[in-house]
């Protein structure tokens, strides 16, 4: 059980990681200086919830470590204990963003997905948020305290951010001919990434409930927001997955080069 | 359903082609909405999200009200002469020559 939360933990965190290092690709390069802030507010809003799961992650894994501690196994299942290792005898929430590899991030395959165009960008962060939206809303009701208290913290946050990206999508969607189309692009290009949203990976099992449950209110959901842009939602696509597990699409790479590069040639750099 | 405008095309000035708005945020309950600034947004929907996120990140306010700039009316500069100099010797409009009792407080 505690080997899964640890994992469970790590998960959130490098979703909210990692969609936030996707999103802060826009900083100085929004179509207009409004939009530049608002997606990159929005960069923010995640990057802090990742810092939150990793400094919990962090903590878990520590105590983890102090022989005959009462709460935590000792020693950490085999696939943590790999990686724990070679992060320094105290682990930190840094560490754990900058000094693990990719097999080894958790996050879903729609978080890495390139930014595209604003079409793009806004429809991965519409499906996100709505995603993030009804899990937060479930976890803040969770047994573990620590991770109750983030997602009640995070939920007014990516309230915000569902409803910013809804926005868009209608208005995308319901635009022109070309913004019509940019949108259809989108879908076609990021819809496959949804499924494995809702297919729970072993380590899920320590959520207190079923995250598959969440894909019902989730159509509902992007149904009337697609609705209301004209857009249809996809039939008989074939879902990707892999994500959950430590399996991702070629993006990943690239990013945790750019996002890690620092650290990992000047190791403990500070600003 | 909302009447949201088109975005203008790729390319050009971006938000150059929105109209602009004028920004006012309310900082507390109880205080009036103060004149902070002006921004691009294509309708009022978005203008008030692009209030949220310029003017208000650093919990700057509580409300926000926004009203497109052509439709502020605003004085002639060249006129502030004829406007509100004459207001400046008629120092009995201010209600400075009453006795106040001390039981009044905050005036």
């Amino acid at each position: 059980m505690y080997n899964t939360l640890v994992n469970y933990t790590l998960h959130l965190a490098d979703n909210s990681l990692i969609l936030a290092q996707r999103n802060a690709e826009w900083c100085g390069h929004g179509p207009i200086l409004e939009q530049d802030i608002a997606i990159t507010n929005i960069s923010l809003d995640q990057l802090g919830q990742s810092r939150n799961f990793y400094q919990y992650a962090a903590n878990l894994i520590n105590v983890s470590k102090i022989p005959g501690s009462l709460k935590a196994p000792s020693p950490l299942g085999e696939s943590l204990s790999r990686f724990v290792g070679r992060l320094g005898s105290e682990v930190t929430e840094d560490r754990l963003a900058y000094f693990r590899t990719e097999r080894e991030f958790k996050n879903c395959l729609l978080a890495e997905q390139p930014n595209g165009d604003w079409a793009q960008t806004v429809l991965r962060q519409f499906f996100f948020s709505a995603y993030q939206f009804l899990l937060y809303e479930k976890l803040q009701h969770s047994n573990d305290e620590q991770l109750a208290a983030i997602a009640a913290k995070a939920l007014k946050e990516v309230t915000y951010h569902q409803r910013w990206s809804s926005e868009w999508v209608i208005r995308l969607g319901d635009g022109t001919e070309e913004s019509h189309q940019r949108m259809l692009n989108a879908i076609d290009e990021l819809w496959r990434y949804t499924g494995e949203l809702f297919i729970a990976a072993d380590y899920e099992a320590v959520a207190g409930f079923d995250v598959a449950l969440l894909k019902e209110d989730w159509m509902k959901k992007v149904n009337s927001v697609f609705e209301e842009a004209t857009l249809a939602v996809p039939e008989k696509v074939f879902m990707q997955t892999g994500g959950k597990t430590g399996t991702h699409t070629e993006h990943l790479g690239y990013i945790l080069a750019e996002l890690q590069y620092l650290q990992r040639t000047y190791p403990n750099a500070e600003w | 359903m909302k009447d949201y405008k088109v975005p203008p095309p790729a390319g050009g000035s971006g938000g150059g082609s929105w109209p602009l708005w004028e920004v006012f945020v309310r900082s507390k309950q109880g205080l009036d909405h103060k004149h902070v600034g002006s921004l691009h947004a294509a309708d009022a929907t978005m203008a008030i999200e692009n209030a949220r996120d310029v003017y208000t990140r650093r919990q700057e306010g509580v409300s926000i009200w926004v009203v497109e700039s052509k439709y502020i009316t605003a004085s002639n500069p060249e006129e502030a002469g004829e406007l509100y100099e004459p207001a400046a010797d008629k120092i009995y409009r201010h209600p400075t020559f009453y006795e106040l009792p001390d039981e009044v407080a905050h005036m």
